[in-house]
């Protein structure tokens, strides 16, 4: 039973990081059909960032900051103008493909610039256990959870609740007629941009202390937040929530209860069958079919 | 290349073909692998040109079943049989694994298909990896021989780029016949409209499995190449990124022309090692120069091409029809 409780904590800590990093996912496809394939390497890089401003001297709160600013200007920004804008026309498949190229390219320069090897990134939350419920939890798990539960609390209720968000749903839901009510949806589709970029450093900032800085490690990140937005639903916020916790758990879970080897394999067959059976997802509305 | 006299585009091809024949003879030993690589990641590529290009199903796959395929060849011709039996029974478990994975298609389409194909992809990494008593788990399987052609041992690296020349030659050939054929105008139908090709009596649902599995044959007869050409295989090499330096290939060569894969594959085999000079740079230089080429021209090297060539036929169509008004109006 103890068992089964730490591996449910850890496993949800993971999962809202996942949820932090699918959000993010899901607001891009929304707005601007944008499937990101370099999103994994999108949460590897501001960890590097924020290494690399401490390096020339900033203290840590300082790093964080500058970090979270340049991300959202180079994955925000820059992404959107240099490679979103000008291959957006062209449909969705070539967009997704560059992304690949893009998550190379992302990859092989911080290989390149910073190093090849795994750099130990500082916590921004004390490490250590308390007790919970008499069982030792770690500070750091309960940390991430925290975090990432106020970040997704704070965007469902911008999305929600502010005019701002509902005209963002509005650019995202239908951008003709949101353009014809006088919403200025490019500046909403700009706003998810850097949304994301926040998303992804603030989950960058959040994993980089447990899995260590490297290069590689957007992998596997990027494949389970991909995994989580589409089992809880491509085109809901609160799908691709549900769907981060639920494969954060069931991974954990699997990895101790089916095999360590098959514990990846566990969320594909998940995915699989969700596809299959419910393609539009666990909490997600059916899209229209084009043909 | 519809622009070019037709026998001027038979010269052109026969240059080519006897380029790849004579050029190599002198290549040291890296020269001749690389380019052996080029011809095996080509046939692959084709398979997926198939499946994707032609037919319109969107597979993330294509690298699992280039492993299939050389497991196949490797754990076979370890064991003492020849080569040829290992191809056959490599295009066979690709094109019934194919087949299967071609069902989702019947439910799901784009991104969906992408996902599952996707996973797919995975899984078959997972297995390679970890089923050792079969695949040799992480240690792979090493001491693969080169087969035996005609008594003429393959050993050296020019005799075996023969060998997979001579595949790619077969392959191409089949492809050709294939995609004017029947089946390929269906796939194209498929493509262009499956609602439409479907009230026409075409049956889209085999037709999709069929793609798929074609595709996929082709994966396997790559892999079955692979194999005894790097003549040692773990799992490493068929993970997911091969699957989606595939689809790369496809897109930049351009999806659905026939010559599509031969230059994608020329650029994802061919451009890193030209870009070698750059040293840690040269992954990062062709991602840039591939993501530049997709801004340019989202359809690929020969859509830059088909648009030249339309442009022009239209400027022909246009200055002839300018001369046929004048005589009709002189006519008058």
């Amino acid at each position: 039973m103890s068992n089964l409780f730490d591996l449910l904590v850890a496993g949800l800590a993971a999962g809202a990081i996942y949820a932090l990093v699918a959000v993010g996912f899901t607001l891009l496809w929304q707005t601007s059909q944008t499937i990101n394939f370099a999103q994994g390497e999108f949460v590897m890089l501001p960890a590097f960032l924020m290494l690399a401003a401490m390096h020339v001297g900033a203290p840590f709160w300082l790093a964080i900051i500058l970090g979270i600013l340049l991300s959202m200007i180079l994955l925000g920004l820059a992404f959107k103008m240099l490679l979103v804008d000008p291959m957006m026309r062209h449909g969705v498949l070539p967009l997704a493909i560059a992304t690949m190229a893009l998550a190379i390219g992302i990859k092989e320069a911080v290989k390149q610039f910073f190093s090849a090897e795994a750099s130990p990134f500082p916590s921004i939350v004390p490490t250590g256990d308390i007790s919970v419920l008499g069982h030792a939890v770690s500070l750091q798990s309960i940390g991430v959870l925290v975090v990432a539960i106020l970040a997704v609390f704070g965007l469902t209720a911008l999305l929600n609740r502010t005019s701002l968000g509902h005209q963002m749903q509005a650019a995202a839901q239908n951008p003709t007629v949101a353009r014809i009510i006088g919403v200025p949806v490019e500046r909403m589709i700009l706003l998810t941009f850097l949304i994301n970029a926040f998303l992804v450093a603030l989950a960058s900032l959040l994993i980089t202390p447990i899995y260590l800085a490297k290069f590689s490690s957007g992998e596997v990140l990027g494949q389970a937040a991909f995994i989580a937005a589409i089992v809880g639903g491509f085109n809901q916020v609160r799908g691709a929530i549900a769907g981060g916790l639920l494969i954060g758990v069931l991974d954990n879970l699997a990895a101790s209860y089916v095999s360590t080897q098959y514990r990846a394999a566990v969320p594909l067959i998940f995915l699989i069958v969700v596809i299959l059976f419910r393609p539009q997802g666990l909490l997600g509305r059916a899209e229209e079919r084009t043909v | 290349m519809s622009g070019f006299a037709k026998p001027l585009k038979i010269a052109l091809l026969l240059a080519v073909v006897a380029g790849l024949i004579v050029v190599p003879m002198n290549f040291n030993r890296y020269g001749l692998f690389i380019l052996s690589q080029w011809a095996v990641m080509t046939i692959a590529a084709m398979g997926l040109n198939l499946t994707l290009g032609y037919a319109g199903q969107v597979s993330l796959a294509q690298g699992a079943f280039v492993g299939i395929g050389a497991y196949a060849a490797a754990i076979m011709t370890t064991h003492g049989w020849p080569l040829p039996a290992a191809i056959v029974v490599a295009i066979v478990s690709s094109f019934a694994v194919g087949w299967v994975l071609g069902y989702p298609a019947l439910r799901v389409q784009h991104h969906y298909l992408a996902f599952v194909t996707l996973a797919f992809s995975t899984l078959a990494f997972l297995v390679f990896r970890n089923e050792s008593w079969l695949t040799g788990g992480i240690y792979g399987i090493s001491n693969i021989p080169r087969p035996h052609i005609f008594g003429l041992a393959t050993n050296k690296p020019l005799p075996f780029y023969y060998v997979c020349l001579g595949s790619l030659a077969i392959v191409s050939v089949a492809v050709w016949w294939l995609i004017r054929s029947p089946w390929g105008r269906a796939f194209m139908a498929l493509r262009e409209n499956p609602l439409r090709a479907q009230s026409l009596g075409v049956d889209t649902r085999r037709y999709t499995l069929m793609a798929f599995a074609i595709g996929s044959a082709l994966g396997g007869v790559a892999g079955a190449l692979y194999a005894p050409l790097t003549q040692y295989i773990d799992p490493v090499p068929f993970n997911l990124s091969l699957s989606l330096d595939l689809l790369m290939m496809v897109i930049v060569g351009g999806a659905g022309f026939y010559f599509g894969p031969f230059l994608g594959a020329m650029i994802a085999v061919l451009l890193p090692e030209w870009l070698r000079f750059t040293e840690g740079y040269y992954l990062m230089l062709y991602a840039i120069a591939v993501i530049l080429l997709l801004i340019w021209s989202p359809t690929g090297i020969l859509g830059i091409l088909d648009r030249y060539m339309a442009a022009r036929r239209t400027k022909a169509a246009s200055a002839l029809r300018a001369v046929a008004k004048s005589r009709l109006e002189t006519a008058q």
